[in-house]
């Protein structure tokens, strides 16, 4: 990154940490116990015990391989695309546990929406892009659908440069457009939790920059999980931390605290620089 | 001020590129020229000869009245023009639907399964078989129990010509469409079914249909099959699919190897013919393509 990419995100770090604290009391949406995932007969995620919270942001850290997007990729159940990965242990949603083989997939994952890496519009008009997800569950009139489509659009701030040129393709967008297309999307079919795979790795600082506010907003309406490859990003806007390591979860806690003071020494070792 | 100079690159008559290797690439790049330049006349020689001798036979009559009995002069090409455009419109009907399956089977269910590994497998043999075998096979599928030559059975030899083209083209195009869109779909909680017809088939649109257009060109000129099914009838063309059936390419075959000059030079013109919708289908293709790539 350029020095001046820098130096805005010194800015907006300062400003973070003085802004959002963790709430401990937030009631528990996602808890994760005993979870052990498995590529063939790689052991990829061990025996991992983790929660979170309502309407907070909780980022998942940690080296490239550590199994942090392995474990965000369970809570959608997404890996059973794969015949190859299997995951064993208990996740609940909301007291539900997802791994239960009679789990609605389809219903699980409108329940819980997921933003990747590289941005994914599908090839149609970007009016189409968010009504996609929403003409699978729900049948809506015309002018229903226009509204939800322009809050959505409107929740993931992209409506402003969309509204006049909703029937044109999505893939027109830049890629910072396409991210928040791809959150519009998600965000249109009222999931109660949005996971973020790395979701602003493959965009400029400025795009970086906006995604991570929508991120902040969001919260308010959602429980929200990011995993992210820049610590600055986490500690700008997550309110809980996870370290993880080899599969292993090392570490969780309130942000702040967790990158002020934490108490493992592999911690340390990572946020300080001296490895990963 | 030393380093600088080493680093620089050293003046040519220092090159530390072998003499021998400049000979070779120059050796080699006379060779590529040469191979090009022999297609390029071989082919534009057939083109060449084609336009002259059949432009000659492009004639006010040619596309309205049906061919000339033996030896008698005038009439046309047209009940073999129509016989094949409704031949190839059977073959690439049936093979369309089939092809788009197979390859979506190949491509998004069964990747990895041993069932698509034999079927990927028999559709590369199907796509090099001989033409003439198909026609055989028909033959006697089709043309034997039914007692007659027939238009069906011309359509479906065709077909049987088609589909393997367009199963491989269509799988192509799929594996292209990046995993990440079928994730996306599948993590919105679209169904497999529905994130196949509403976003990788959209997606690897173009080179679908580029495909079918494709296997359209190559079934427009098939003569071989059509030998053993469709054959040929000298009459105005008759909508009874249940007979044999006027097409161009067996009209080329039968008139070129005439005795009268008529008919030879119909024969000319119909090559003609054929040739110009093959290559406007093939630009086709491309221009249908292209808007892909450029996005």
């Amino acid at each position: 990154m350029s020095t001046a990419a820098a130096s805005v995100t010194t800015d907006r770090q300062f400003q973070a940490s003085a802004k959002t604290g963790a709430d401990t009391n937030a009631p528990v949406r996602i808890a994760v116990k005993g979870l052990n995932f498995y590529y063939g007969h790689f052991h990829g995620l061990k025996n991992i015990d983790l929660n979170f919270h309502d309407r907070q942001v909780t980022a998942l850290i940690g080296p490239s391989g550590c199994g942090k997007s392995t474990l965000l990729r369970t809570f959608n159940r997404i890996y059973s695309l794969y015949p190859e990965q299997r995951a064993e242990g208990q996740i609940l949603l909301d007291g539900m546990n997802i791994l239960d083989p009679k789990i609605d997939l389809n219903d699980l994952r409108a329940r819980v929406g997921m933003v990747f890496q590289k941005p994914t519009p599908f090839p149609m008009s970007i009016y189409d892009n968010v009504a996609f997800g929403i003409r699978l569950y729900e049948k809506l009139g015309k002018s229903d659908l226009d509204d939800r489509v322009e809050t959505s659009l409107r929740k993931a701030a992209l409506w402003d440069e969309v509204k006049d040129k909703l029937k044109q393709s999505g893939m027109g967008l830049s890629g910072g457009q396409q991210q928040r297309l791809c959150i519009a999307r998600t965000v249109a079919q009222r999931p109660d939790v949005i996971l973020f795979d790395e979701p602003t790795s493959a965009l400029d600082p400025i795009s970086t920059g906006r995604i991570e506010e929508l991120i902040e907003q969001l919260r308010d309406e959602f429980t929200i999980a990011i995993v992210t490859h820049n610590m600055q990003q986490a500690a700008r806007i997550s309110q809980f931390t996870a370290f993880m390591y080899l599969g292993e979860l090392v570490e969780v806690g309130p942000t702040d605290r967790l990158f002020m003071n934490p108490t493992e020494r592999r911690t340390q070792d990572y946020i300080t620089g001296r490895f990963g | 001020m030393d380093a600088t100079n080493t680093l620089a690159a050293p003046p040519l008559a220092q090159s530390r590129v072998r003499p021998g290797r400049r000979r070779a690439d120059a050796v080699l790049r006379g060779f590529c020229a040469l191979a090009t330049l022999l297609g390029v006349i071989v082919l534009g020689s057939i083109l060449l000869m084609l336009i002259v001798q059949g432009v000659r036979g492009f004639t006010s009559t040619l596309l309205t009245q049906p061919t000339p009995g033996p030896g008698s002069e005038g009439g046309g090409i047209a009940n073999a023009v129509l016989g094949s455009l409704v031949l190839t419109t059977i073959g690439i009907v049936i093979a369309t639907p089939v092809g788009v399956m197979a390859g979506t089977f190949l491509a998004e269910y069964g990747r990895t399964s041993k069932l698509s590994f034999v079927i990927r497998f028999l559709n590369d043999i199907l796509l090099s078989a001989p033409s003439i075998l198909i026609g055989l096979f028909i033959y006697t599928l089709m043309v034997r129990p039914m007692g007659s030559y027939s238009g069906w059975a011309g359509g479906v030899a065709l077909a049987i010509i088609a589909t393997p083209v367009i199963v491989r083209t269509t799988e192509d195009m799929l594996s292209l469409v990046p995993g990440t869109l079928r994730e996306a779909g599948v993590a919105l909680g679209a169904p497999p079914s529905t994130v196949i017809m509403k976003v990788t088939w959209r997606a690897a649109s173009a080179g679908i249909v580029t495909g079918i257009i494709l296997a359209l060109a190559r079934i427009a000129g098939e003569t071989a099959p059509l030998l053993f099914t469709a054959l040929n009838n000298n009459s105005w063309f008759n909508a009874d699919l249940m007979g044999g059936i006027p097409n161009l390419p067996v009209m080329i075959y039968q008139f070129a190897l005439s005795p009268y000059p008529n008919w030879q030079q119909l024969a000319w013109a119909g090559a003609l013919l054929i040739t110009m919708t093959i290559l406007a289908l093939s630009v086709i293709a491309r221009v249908v393509i292209k808007p892909q790539r450029a996005r």
